[in-house]
């Protein structure tokens, strides 16, 4: 069992390891800081490379759907979710979330993303959460979320494993940790590497919190796949004090051979949800949203190599025991040859900005004027979007 | 802000070495750069064309080994394609250790980091089976005898190079109208990837003045741009989209033709915004992450005014004032900070040729991949991030913590004694308080460590 956070932190300035000019680091420095006003979690998945939401939420029951996709269509046989959608094999192990509810998804959405269809561009706007790439906001729309609390304890919200995750960036403080990473030095020789890294804050906040979280990441010696330990990690965090938590999982970009990368990858998802779920423990998973988000869809028709290439419109994945789930939420445009975005994607008809806004709002008690000002600069929330239970 | 070989040696190449002085000026950094790849002759890593001959060799033994499963032959055959993996893979990790003793050893650092920063800028990797391995061969065969040229010839060079064929899928899109699929109505099409990060990554840059379409009449350009089955470049006729076809407002060619896809590349790497990309790319990658705007002008504009003339470039870069100030900026990424440190150490092709493969994994491999930067693993075709602030986190800096402790005494017999250690490595003006740690230090392999973890050392 891993001791409180506060505890810790006195043990360590007790014994030196912490020296005096960590205003940077948010993690230990000597201010109060509170907790979160609200007691439910939200996880975001960053899903990089262009998920393509219309292989996972299959619109079976739209007459122009088999035409667009002979050979991703063959040969794998979907679960029916209400009659007109069907799921990809590949998250067979979560159906049982389905029927309980703890599954839903928002279709045809997207960011405010279009046309240049570039990855970088597309995650950038994604993690920014603004309508245009611009270079003054440097921020992360869930970091901004957090802003809107002041004083928060910086263990309110974690970024998990080793990509960057503009998403969470910014003022209001975050820990960073992949759970693999751990020190195994002297007490002698931490306190001089403090002191060598005093001069340069960030380096100097960066150590600070490293020995803290390697503290904290002893108690786990389970192993296994990445993504497996990205998400006990973040459950052990979601258990005690942190409300939220964000990483990301590669391997969406399906140009070619989709049938067989995008199962994989799909499975990867599945597990890593699944490993939330069963680490949090029912009652902590019973206030979770889990929300994985990408920065595009892609096309509706299939390429020439057994993929499909970067598009727009796409789906938002929902778990969680606070999610409404059991249900595919949005408003389905079709995919006849005339309801497509641009001739060949499909048609985004809700801005995943605001599903996610509407999750937000209701897990945490933030106001929709907080919300389209500061969260999401400009957005338009529209009517609840009854995403929460 | 004046010239120093300490500053020379730590900020354009991978820090000071004890084998070796400094170059004594920028013009005689830029008089060896122009001389001949002494270091690369000296330490040679596998060609392109023995990997391709691998290629070959093992397809047929897998292919036997398939046909035949339950005969003697036949597991003799899979024993041979399994065996030829093996080899291809020792002379990857031959590669990784090459590469490092380069970069230890070498007079002309600022060569290496140049190879460095354009491999990167022209990232390719293969993505599955043997050519995983073939980033070694690509970046010595595209890039290093390309850094002295001129730009277009680089970008021609990249473009059409096997790998980045295979890695951006263009080896697999074929023209909707070309003669392959009208004559046979195959199952094939367009793919857009290699065009659009062309223009995206490799030449305008994500602001630059092009949409969608420019994407897709690109891709329809590039179509005929493939590689046979042991990946020699080949254009072919059969699968190319009939033109003409306009990018950028220029149209090319009405037959399909290799003539034409050179023409658009040449005309993209003179564009302005070309210019633009490349200038301020250099000014980050070699400055800091926000460099002086009259910085990127002088190069955008010598850009320019050279036809993209690299030596140039670099000579305006060497010359700029911003390039000489005392102050640190940069943090050094991941394998810069290995590198550094195995120069720092002095350590020889010698000292890494002796290592075992799990002595390569535990020392180098996974500590990488810990520091953020999987060795020839870039996370997409835009290559490693720049900014520091994704290599400066908590689990970034205890991997490089750690790995300064407990790697350099199973690197050199001897390491040096501590206080030592920070006059070679960071001169005379170290600040103080490194010196005082690295003498406090409880053991020989902590004091060495402190030194490597220091923000003077980590950044330049």
């Amino acid at each position: 069992m891993v001791a409180p956070l506060f505890n810790r932190r006195s043990v360590l300035t007790q014994a030196g390891l912490i020296g005096c000019s960590l205003a940077a680091s948010p993690l230990v420095t000597p201010m109060a800081f509170a907790k979160a006003p609200w007691e439910t979690r939200l996880v975001v998945i960053i899903l990089r490379g262009g998920l393509d939401g219309l292989d996972v939420v299959r619109p079976q029951g739209d007459p122009a759907f088999a035409d667009l996709r002979p050979t991703l269509n063959a040969g794998n046989d979907p679960i029916d979710l209400n009659g007109y959608f069907a799921l990809h094999s590949g998250m067979a192990a979560l159906m049982p979330l389905w029927h309980r509810g703890e599954l839903g998804f928002v279709h045809a959405v997207s960011t405010p993303y279009r046309d240049k269809r570039s990855h970088f561009d597309g995650q950038d706007l994604l993690e920014a959460g603004t309508d245009r790439l611009s270079g003054t906001v440097r921020d992360g729309w869930l970091n901004r979320m957090l802003q809107l609390v002041p004083g928060l304890e910086a263990d309110t919200a974690y970024a998990i494993g080793n990509d960057a995750l503009r998403v969470l960036e910014g003022p209001a403080p975050v820990a960073n940790w992949a759970p693999e990473a751990n020190l195994r030095l002297s007490p002698q020789a931490l306190q001089l590497a403090q002191l060598v890294m005093e001069r340069d804050p960030q380096m100097h906040a960066a150590l600070a919190e490293a020995l803290m979280l390697s503290q904290d990441a002893e108690g786990d010696r389970r192993g296994g796949r990445a993504h497996e330990q990205i998400a006990r990690f973040a459950a052990s965090r979601l258990r005690q004090d942190a409300r939220v938590a964000a990483f990301s999982l590669n391997g969406w970009d399906t140009h070619r051979a989709q049938g067989r990368a995008l199962r994989r990858s799909l499975g990867v998802l599945s597990d890593t949800i699944l490993t939330l779920r069963q680490d949090m423990g029912a009652a902590i998973w019973e206030k979770t949203a889990v929300v994985a988000v990408t920065e595009f869809g892609r096309t509706a028709r299939e390429n020439g190599t057994g993929g499909t290439d970067h598009g727009t419109g796409g789906v938002m994945i929902m778990a969680g025991g606070a999610i409404s789930g059991g249900k595919v939420h949005g408003q389905w445009p079709g995919v006849g040859p005339s309801a497509l975005y641009d001739g060949r994607d499909l048609m985004p008809t809700g801005d995943v900005r605001a599903a996610l806004g509407w999750i937000m709002r209701g897990l945490t008690g933030i106001g929709t004027p907080d919300l389209t000002q500061t969260v999401f600069p400009g957005l338009d929330m529209g009517s609840d979007a009854g995403l929460l239970r | 802000m004046t010239y120093t070989p300490q500053l020379a040696e730590h900020r354009f190449g991978y820090g000071l070495s004890p084998r070796q002085q400094g170059p004594e000026s920028a013009v005689n950094m830029l008089d060896t750069l122009a001389g001949p790849d002494r270091i690369a002759q000296s330490l040679p890593v596998q060609s392109y064309r023995a990997l391709q001959d691998a290629l070959v060799l093992r397809r047929r033994f897998r292919g036997f080994a398939r046909k035949n499963p339950q005969t003697s032959k036949g597991k003799e055959a899979d024993q041979k394609q399994r065996d030829i993996y093996g080899q291809m893979q020792a002379e990857w990790r031959r590669g990784f250790v090459q590469i490092q003793a380069r970069r230890s050893l070498t007079q002309d650092a600022f060569r290496e980091r140049l190879v460095a920063f354009w491999a990167d800028h022209f990232t390719a990797r293969g993505k599955g089976g043997m050519l995983r391995f073939a980033m070694t061969a690509y970046v010595e065969e595209a890039i290093r005898p390309q850094l002295t040229g001129r730009f277009a010839d680089m970008l021609v060079g990249c473009v059409t190079h096997p790998l980045m064929l295979h890695y951006l899928d263009q080896d697999s899109s074929v023209g909707p109208n070309s003669i392959m699929v009208r004559r046979r109505d195959v199952d094939r099409g367009l793919n857009e990837n290699l065009a659009r990060e062309v223009l995206e990554l490799h030449t305008l840059g994500v602001g630059g003045p092009y949409s969608q379409q420019d994407v897709r009449q690109l891709a329809e350009l590039f179509t005929g741009l493939t590689r046979s089955r042991d990946y020699t470049f080949v254009f072919r006729r059969n699968i190319a989209e009939p033109g003409p076809e306009t990018v950028l407002g220029k149209t090319y060619g009405a037959g399909a033709s290799m003539q034409y896809v050179e023409a658009a590349l040449r005309d993209l790497a003179a564009h302005p915004a070309t210019a633009r990309h490349i200038a301020g790319k250099l000014a980050v990658h070699f400055i800091s992450d926000r460099p002086p705007a009259d910085l990127i002008g002088a190069l955008e504009q010598t850009y320019l005014d050279s036809d993209g003339d690299l030596m140039r470039l670099y000579q305006v870069l060497l010359d700029h004032p911003a390039a000489w100030v005392s102050e640190l900026q940069n943090i050094r990424p991941p394998d810069e900070f290995v590198s550094a440190s195995l120069r720092a150490l002095g350590v020889t092709a010698q000292d890494l040729a002796g290592l075992k493969d799990r002595d390569l994994r535990d020392l180098f491999f996974r500590p990488l991949t810990l520091m953020g930067q999987s060795w020839q693993q870039p996370p997409g075709p835009d290559g490693w991030p720049e900014e520091d602030t994704a290599w400066v986190t908590p689990q970034g800096v205890a991997a490089r913590l750690e790995w300064a402790m407990h790697v350099p005494q199973r690197l050199v017999q001897d390491l040096p004694q501590p206080g030592a250690f920070v006059d070679a490595t960071l001169g005379a003006a170290a600040p103080s308080e490194i010196r005082f740690a690295a003498q406090a230090a409880e053991s020989r392999a902590v004091g060495i460590g402190l030194v490597l973890s220091a923000p003077a050392f980590q950044r330049r």
